[in-house]
């Protein structure tokens, strides 16, 4: 299968033309990682957006004193990475492969400059990080509900 | 309306502050999934507790209880051989004909999986009578998780499909972490031909509503439970009113189409 054809099996790219999806694919590899594998780590350069394929990634926050926290899981369909949309950005969390996990990695410079270069296709692909953004910040005001606790 | 004795026969815990009672009762009564009692302990008070146990097995009534007050709390100390009061069962059943012949998606969140447990039982049962059954269920963190075992056996047995999530966990927990209603989005959902239950805390319940109306589940084919202050069980008190409903006799199972004005209403 190549680059483009795995792209298109990924909602990040719904709506978009054929030679869009085919300069994205200019800037994409397959990235296969193992149970247990570090996808990123906090602090790192934030130098790839990654289309989750299959599998499921877990995002961490180290606490001192107490370890690596869980905070989200993400599987396929799902945007890993959000901090490649500026330029000398880092990472904030670590990601970590839970189950094998397959994803397109699109190389962030190279990404950036598409968005760029062609506007409709910088429309569209932050239209797409933008609604994978709020669907993620409702998940995070439910979780912040803690509305299985008991009492005040 | 008098409460029946009804003794301890074996008691678990489920969580620290969750246990699960089967208690035997002279009379018997049957029960359907949804169902609830009222338990008395004596000198205590009365609370309202869902049947969790299995419709198909006479003479035991099972309840999960969460020790969240003062009465709960005294239920939750019962061991063995203890006594406490039964009136029941009372209240609206899950509409499990409804989902016959087609997909059921049930999503339960903290002790909410104790009333559904019933459902599960009965879908296991009748496993012909529905096309894929699928579980969802959140919890605060791992160790908050009801029917662990259970959970896992059926994950196993493949009769159903279960997902479990878990809000917060350290970094051991090899499940999911995020909230219930997340876990849809892994549930190819085919809305002609699905049903809906629910039970949980009302906001759970409120992302999981705007979830499914997303993906075009018909809003009288959603049914969840609801849990209001229910005193007498019987429509008499007006403690679990709620709007012209009474939680306890109308429902506690309703359908989302008929109580949607005043599930979006505050302050109810």
């Amino acid at each position: 299968m190549s680059e483009a054809e795995r792209l298109r099996r990924h909602p990040f790219t719904r709506g978009l033309s054929d030679a869009q999806v085919e300069s994205l694919a200019a800037c994409a590899r397959l990235a296969r990682f193992p149970e247990g594998a570090a996808i990123f780590r906090e602090g790192s350069e934030a130098d790839a957006a990654y289309l989750i394929l299959g599998g499921r990634v877990s995002l961490e926050q180290h606490v001192p004193g107490k370890g690596n926290v869980q905070l989200e899981n993400l599987s396929g369909g799902d945007l890993l990475g959000l901090s490649w949309l500026f330029p000398g950005g880092r990472w904030t969390l670590d990601a970590l492969a839970v189950e094998p996990t397959e994803a397109v990695a699109l190389e962030a410079g190279r990404l950036r400059a598409r968005m760029e270069e062609d506007a409709a296709l910088g429309f569209a692909l932050s239209r797409h990080v933008i609604q994978q953004l709020y669907q993620r910040l409702e998940r995070v005001r439910l979780q912040r509900l803690d509305v299985y606790r008991v009492g005040p | 309306m008098v409460p029946e004795p009804a003794r301890v026969l074996s008691w678990r815990r489920e969580s620290h502050d969750t246990v699960t009672l089967a208690l035997e009762t002279a009379t018997r009564r049957p029960f359907r999934p949804g169902q609830f009692n009222m338990l008395y302990a004596f000198g205590a008070g009365e609370v309202p507790i869902s049947i969790s146990g299995d419709p198909a097995t006479a003479g035991v009534a099972v309840h999960t209880v969460r020790s969240v007050g003062a009465v709960t709390e005294a239920i939750c100390r019962l061991r063995r051989g203890g006594v406490v009061g039964v009136r029941g069962p009372f209240g609206t059943p899950w509409p499990v004909g409804e989902a016959r012949g087609g997909d059921l998606i049930i999503v339960a969140g903290g002790v909410g999986l104790a009333p559904v447990r019933p459902v599960v039982y009965h879908a296991l049962a009748r496993r012909a009578d529905y096309r894929r059954v699928f579980l969802l269920v959140g919890a605060r963190t791992p160790e908050d998780l009801l029917f662990r075992r259970e959970l896992e056996r059926w994950q196993r047995q493949g009769d159903l499909t279960v997902l479990v999530s878990v809000d917060r966990a350290a970094a051991g927990w090899k499940g999911r972490v995020g909230v219930a209603p997340a876990l849809l989005a892994d549930v190819e959902i085919d809305a002609g031909n699905a049903v809906a239950f629910l039970c949980g805390p009302e906001v759970m319940m409120r992302f999981c509503v705007r979830e499914l109306g997303r993906r075009g589940l018909p809003d009288e084919r959603i049914h969840l439970s609801m849990e209001r202050n229910m005193k007498c069980a019987v429509g008499l008190c007006g403690h679990c009113q709620y709007g012209p409903t009474f939680i306890c006799k109308d429902g506690p199972v309703l359908r989302y189409d008929r109580i949607r004005p005043l599930f979006w209403l505050r302050e109810i």
